[in-house]
């Protein structure tokens, strides 16, 4: 969403995370929780511009406008994804603990109203996690179908080693294949 | 649809009310402590998947599955929070419908109307707890066992 602004600044911005946020002022489809992109077309480094300067400070100066900037969703790291899946395992866990019922398994979908995640777990405990649109069908095949190409392009692959990233070539190439098939036509 | 249970906590993680109807397995651990952990699942959960979402979501984490039951998550504006666990089957549009409904036509009309209910506290009202018993089990999709 790039939008060419007028001094003072109706969006109220604030530093949170090492990243800059909007926290006030949501229109025009710039929400609170997106991050400032770019300033008249360069990309921002924390929350400085590529010459050095505070951005803070840059739009303070009634001078520097009108600016345009550029804010959207923050681009999520691979650190990040780390992280996340990291969250993931206890969170799994959990659920099993404060079951109201017997012989309960542990996260097998989840709800939003944006997404919807779904996870299938190995017998040695190797996750599966796949994030789709809400509407996507034939999830559980494609988790299945990860595992086969797990076994086939990772497991059985001489030059991988267990508990590392997986990067392998073929892996990456059907995956995309087996991606794409339940993309197109909703099963494998 | 088997309902399991129901929790009510407030904008700060405070239980206010907790009801079950089919429980067959319980925690080991006390009342207090078993909200406080089921809080903090909430709480994560709901961070992770603003993170995780792919576009600003409005709702967010709106409920689980696992193989023997559905957690139904309900947020409402002043951030009171009701979760309901139930069987994997009942359509999630409806739990919704109902919890909405739990939430409007009792926790508003029992509680926060009630002066005897104080704010941050358990809702000790027998009227709630009736009443809520009484709405949850006329609903349509309720199936007594």
């Amino acid at each position: 969403h790039e939008k060419t602004y007028s001094y003072p600044l109706d969006i109220k911005l604030k530093f949170e995370n090492k990243r800059v946020t909007v926290a006030f002022g949501e229109r025009d489809g710039v929400c609170i929780g997106h991050v400032l992109l770019a300033v008249n077309g360069q990309p921002l480094s924390y929350d400085k511009l590529p010459d050095g300067r505070n951005v803070f400070d840059f739009l303070e100066e009634r001078e520097n406008f009108p600016v345009n900037l550029k804010f959207g969703r923050a681009k999520i790291t691979t650190n990040e994804k780390i992280v996340l899946a990291s969250m993931f395992y206890p969170l799994y866990a959990l659920a099993v603990q404060l079951s109201p019922d017997q012989g309960s398994s542990g996260i097998l979908e989840l709800v939003t109203d944006t997404f919807k995640l779904n996870s299938s777990q190995t017998l040695t405990g190797v996750k599966f996690i796949v994030v789709a649109d809400l509407k996507q069908s034939g999830i559980d095949q494609l988790l299945e179908k990860i595992y086969e190409l797990y076994a086939d392009y990772a497991l059985k692959n001489p030059f991988y080693s267990l508990e590392m990233p997986i990067r392998a070539d073929l892996f990456e190439q059907n995956l995309q294949v087996a991606i794409d098939q339940i993309e197109k036509t909703g099963f494998i | 649809m088997t309902i399991h249970n129901l929790y009510i906590f407030d904008r700060h993680g405070n239980l206010l009310f907790y009801h079950e109807w089919v429980r067959r397995k319980h925690t080991s651990m006390s009342k207090e402590e078993e909200a406080k952990l089921l809080y903090g699942m909430i709480f994560s959960l709901k961070s992770f998947v603003n993170r995780l979402s792919p576009t600003v979501s409005k709702e967010g984490f709106l409920s689980y599955k696992t193989s023997a039951y559905r957690l139904n998550f309900f947020e409402t504006v002043s951030k009171l929070k009701l979760i309901l666990n139930t069987d994997t089957e009942t359509s999630q549009s409806e739990i919704r419908e109902l919890l909405s409904g739990i939430y409007r036509d009792i926790y508003v009309e029992y509680a926060v109307k009630s002066p005897m209910v104080v704010p941050g506290e358990v809702i000790t009202s027998n009227l709630f707890r009736t009443k809520l018993v009484q709405y949850v089990q006329s609903s349509h999709i309720y199936k007594a066992n």
